[in-house]
């Protein structure tokens, strides 16, 4: 922290902020919010990767070595709320802190005092998730989806700090999006109509309607696991009524949204790089707006496709693989786009441009396997294999993640007012993209031969693929240090850069602010044409 | 290890395999396509070969063409999918029935029409999971009493559970199905040739969900009738000789080394082999309350189980002998030297409680 604090230390004199620990503690800025959301999450990503690595160490060879299967779900439970709660959402909030105001022509976010909150009381809630594992009985072991009655008669006593600590994030999420929402929709400078959102912008205002649709629905589902656990009733019991399919129900109707929630702001950061470094266009801007408007329709349609082998009537799992194939459409549309921008451009392959081509790629594969995973019949032979733990970290890790980083790449100059290292960052690239692929790839071989997932053990047919898988894993885990010595380097070291470092770039944090950019992004409100 | 799905033996795994691999090839035809185009652009408008910008950017022709290509590839593959779905959810007109009903860590087997059920438990021991045996070649993919069906036969499962969601898989089958706790599920599968197929638990169940396989070994029709005929015999029988053992009585020695070997298979998954349990998760039997209390609400807890924690009913599972001595065992092992011992009227004295 100290390295910001001196990075923003000269435009505090003007303010009267207060200095020190308590500048980031008591912070408004939408700034420093972004940079500690930033910081938060790549601290929660290597937490929680170090948890990945205790999984794949365990699963190096057949047998049972290093831990006992309990502490095993242990770690992938919370190695998993913490990936998709901790890691990935943190840093798209971090983006639109920073990002937002200063694509639309702000000074700052709408509510600044509840931004401040917002990412304030997500430490204790990690804080807590993670002292739990330490509590006698240790902390949640049911999985990230935890099913009941998993989750509520046969769970450990931390259960409650579980409940707690996704309270407490879901709360969280929900005062980012009104944040968002409310910024984007009152404090667009003149002449930035709708229309003119750059797509980032476009993305983040619809995950933040989803966000605000769903964070509720989890916040009930965990109390209700939690009043039957501890309270006597009965929603998922059937010896008292309940259902614990019911459970499933309401957690994927969260849940699948949430999963978009994770892939919508990507989508807006590849719409900004593929441009810039294409020097070109971005092809079909309104498609692109309805195609994320449609994807995050349809997504409240299909949240039983994850529910096929609960045993639904024939009807309804005809309805839930059309609609899932469905997506596939707007889908495939922005990848279009997305091709049709680079065709006849004049391309230069810069860091972010790397990470962004491969985002399509990757992506693309992650969709493909989606698709399959959409099939319903041939689903229950996918279902709850390494297939699904292949695709969903073709989207997460490549998706999500590498769009994260190349987010990272491209505003960095912006941030800090200083270039990165090219070289170290084309290194973190190609180390990131190999064992990214030796790690996840082969997992959909581990889960077409039949291998479940969350197994501390398995048979010995899976033995070589496993540790090919566990050696790409951390290679992948070690790669991402280069990442920090990137950053670390370029905060101290780098070379001053220009307002606008990037040739193709287009936007009003390029074109209408200095790097870094000011403290206060827009003190009078730019013109847009 | 196969690489790929493999088409199994019934007439539905295959064509889930057909299915599965006309995706496939679609999916890679348009990969293929998708990416070409985008490679072709990464090689030759690049700016380093003095590539200039194109100032093209929106054509509404190409995006509808875009949209309805890829809905009219979904539409094909629909059909085939909806066909092969529609077959796999009609379990009618079975010609027999088994219900299937998982716990943790087990699988139960009940042939409907027939006087016989048993449990499958998983028999690779610890010592292999641990590394200090050599493992089989099935490790973890073997049970002590294999489900054995016939072939050509048309056969319902019906599915449930005594705890948490399991999930019953068998890939060569292409049949998984969640047994839900107080619900009840159907799938059906025919095989068509004999042999052993294996299978494991599909669902998050617990500490031991790696550790709950699926054998089924299919059998010629003639083979499969004597079998269940044996099996029928030698279940009455078994169900007869637990009458004579009311009057039976056992000796410490005896009790304690039978008890032994239940406890390691039966009880130490989750008490620990040393009776400490784990903290927080399975209580310990050493020196614990009920261990060394009063009997009958030791038996209790041990033949119904703990309604609503993990301690679930042994009373079907285990034999009057096996319960006697199970329960004399943790009595009197680490020292818990209560030297009570438990005989089989005493166990049955309690169940006749409960009634
Ligand atoms: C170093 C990189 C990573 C490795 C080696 C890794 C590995 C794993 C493994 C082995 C599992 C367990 C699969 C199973 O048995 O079901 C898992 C689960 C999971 N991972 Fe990762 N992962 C990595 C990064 C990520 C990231 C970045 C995300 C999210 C953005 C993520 C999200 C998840 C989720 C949601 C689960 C499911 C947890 C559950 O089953 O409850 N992972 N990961
Ligand atoms: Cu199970």
């Amino acid at each position: 922290m100290s390295t910001m604090s001196e990075l923003h230390a000269e435009h505090e004199e003007h303010h009267h902020a207060p200095r020190g620990l308590m500048r980031w503690v008591l912070t408004t800025n939408h700034k420093d919010i972004g940079s500690m959301y930033l910081w938060f999450s790549f601290t929660m990503f290597i937490v929680g990767g170090a948890m990945a690595m205790v999984i794949r160490a365990e699963l190096f060879q057949p047998g049972l070595q290093l831990v006992d299967p309990n502490f095993f779900n242990q770690m992938t439970t919370v190695h998993g709320l913490i990936m998709v709660f901790g890691a990935v959402m943190p840093a798209f909030t971090g983006l639109a802190n920073w990002l937002i105001p200063m694509m639309i022509g702000a000074p700052d976010m709408a509510l600044p005092r509840m931004n401040n909150w917002s990412f304030w009381i997500l430490p204790f809630a990690f804080s807590m998730l993670l002292a739990s594992l330490f509590m006698e009985g240790g902390g949640p072991n049911f999985g990230w989806t935890f099913y009941a009655p998993l989750s509520t008669k046969y769970s450990p006593d931390s259960t409650a700090l579980f409940v707690f600590a996704i309270h407490i994030m879901g709360i969280s999420s929900i005062m980012g999006a009104i944040n968002v929402i409310v910024t984007i929709m009152n404090l667009r400078a003149p002449g930035m109509t709708y229309m003119k959102l750059p797509l980032f912008v476009w993305t983040w205002f619809i995950t933040a309607f989803l966000l605000i649709a769903v964070m509720p629905v989890l916040a009930g589902a965990v109390t209700m696991v939690l009043t039957d656990k501890y309270f006597g009733t009965s929603f998922f019991d059937a010896a008292g009524g309940g259902d614990p399919v019911l459970f499933q129900h309401i957690f994927w109707f969260f849940g699948h949204p949430e999963v978009y929630i994770m892939i919508l702001p990507s989508f807006g950061i590849i719409s900004a790089i593929i441009p810039a470094f294409s020097r070109k266009k971005l092809f079909g801007y309104s498609s692109m707006v309805y195609a994320t408007a449609s994807i995050a329709g349809l997504s409240f349609l299909v949240w039983a496709h994850h529910m096929f082998t609960t045993g639904m009537p024939v009807q309804a799992e005809l309805f839930f693989m059309y609609c899932t194939m469905l997506i596939s459409v707007p889908t495939g549309v922005k990848v279009f786009n997305w091709v049709a921008t680079m065709w006849r451009g004049s391309i230069t392959f810069e860091t972010p441009m790397l990470f962004a081509i491969a985002f399509i790629v990757l992506f693309t594969i992650g969709g493909f396997s989606g698709l399959m995973l959409a099939i319903t019949p041939v689903d229950f032979q996918y279902h709850d294999t390494y297939f699904v733990v292949a695709h969903f970290h073709y989207v997460l890790v490549t998706g999500a993640v590498f769009s994260i980083m190349a987010a990272a790449y491209y505003w960095l100059p912006k941030w800090t007012g200083k270039m990165y290292d090219e070289g170290l960052g084309r290194l973190h690239f190609w180390c990131s993209l190999i064992s990214v692929n030796v790690l996840f790839f082969p997992m959909h071989f581990l889960g077409l031969s039949g291998m479940p997932r969350r197994i501390p053990d398995y048979a010995l047919q899976f033995a070589d693929v496993n540790a090919i898988v566990s050696i790409g894993g951390f290679a992948f885990g070690l790669s991402q240090f280069i990442f920090l010595y990137m950053v670390i380097k370029c905060i101290r070291s780098g070379e001053p850069a220009p307002a606008k470092p990037w040739e193709g770039s287009e936007g009003l944090e390029w074109d209408a602010l200095p790097s870094p950019a000011p403290y206060h992004s827009f003190s009078t409100p730019p013109e847009v044409k | 290890m196969s690489f790929n799905l493999r088409p199994g033996v019934t007439a539905i795994s295959e064509q889930v395999y057909d299915l599965h691999m006309t995706i496939f090839y679609i999916c890679c035809v348009i990969g293929i396509l998708v990416f070409s185009a985008m490679f072709w652009a990464i090689f030759h408008h690049r700016k380093s070969k003095g590539a200039v910008p194109a100032q093209f950017h929106e054509s509404t022709k190409v995006e509808i063409i875009w949209t309805i290509i890829p809905f009219l590839i979904l539409i094909g593959m629909a059909i085939p999918a909806t066909k092969t779905l529609l077959a796999m959810e009609d379990p009618s007109d079975a010609d027999l029935t088994i219900q299937v009903t998982g716990s943790q860590w087990k699988w139960h087997y009940k042939y409907f029409e027939h006087d016989l059920e048993f449990y499958s438990v998983l028999a690779s021991d610890m010592e292999q999971v641990k590394g200090k045996l050599k493992k089989r070649d099935n490790y973890l993919l073997e049970v002590d009493h294999p489900l054995v069906l016939p072939v050509g036969k048309k056969v319902r499962f019906l599915m449930t559970s005594e705890d948490v969601i399991h999930s019953w898989w068998v890939p060569d089958f292409a049949v998984k199905k969640d047994a839900n706790p107080g619900f009840i599920n159907e799938a059906w599968t025919r095989i068509d040739k004999p042999g052993i197929y294996r299978g494991q638990c599909a669902e998050l169940c617990g500490k031991d969900h790696g550790f709950m396989p699926i054998v089924v070994i299919a059998k010629p029709e003639d083979e499969y009738a004597s079998w269940l005929a044996e099996q029928e015999a030698a279940y009455l029988a078994k169900q007869a000789a637990e009458q004579e053992l009311v009057a039976m009585t056992m000796d410490q020695a005896e009790l304690m080394e039978l008890g032994e070997k239940v406890y390691l298979k039966s009880c130490a998954a989750c008490h620990q082999p040393n009776g400490e349990g784990l903290p927080g998760v399975f209580p310990a039997l050493k020196d614990s309350p009920i261990a060394t209390g009063a009997v009958s609400q030791h038996i209790d807890v041990v033949v119904n189980g703990v309604p609503g924690t993990a301690m679930q009913a042994f009373g079907k599972q285990l034999g009057l002998k096996e319960l006697a001595a199970v329960i004399s065992y943790e009595r009197n092992a680490w020292g818990n030297d209560t030297g009570d011992l438990v005989q089989a009227k005493d166990v049955v004295a309690v169940q006749n409680a409960a009634q």
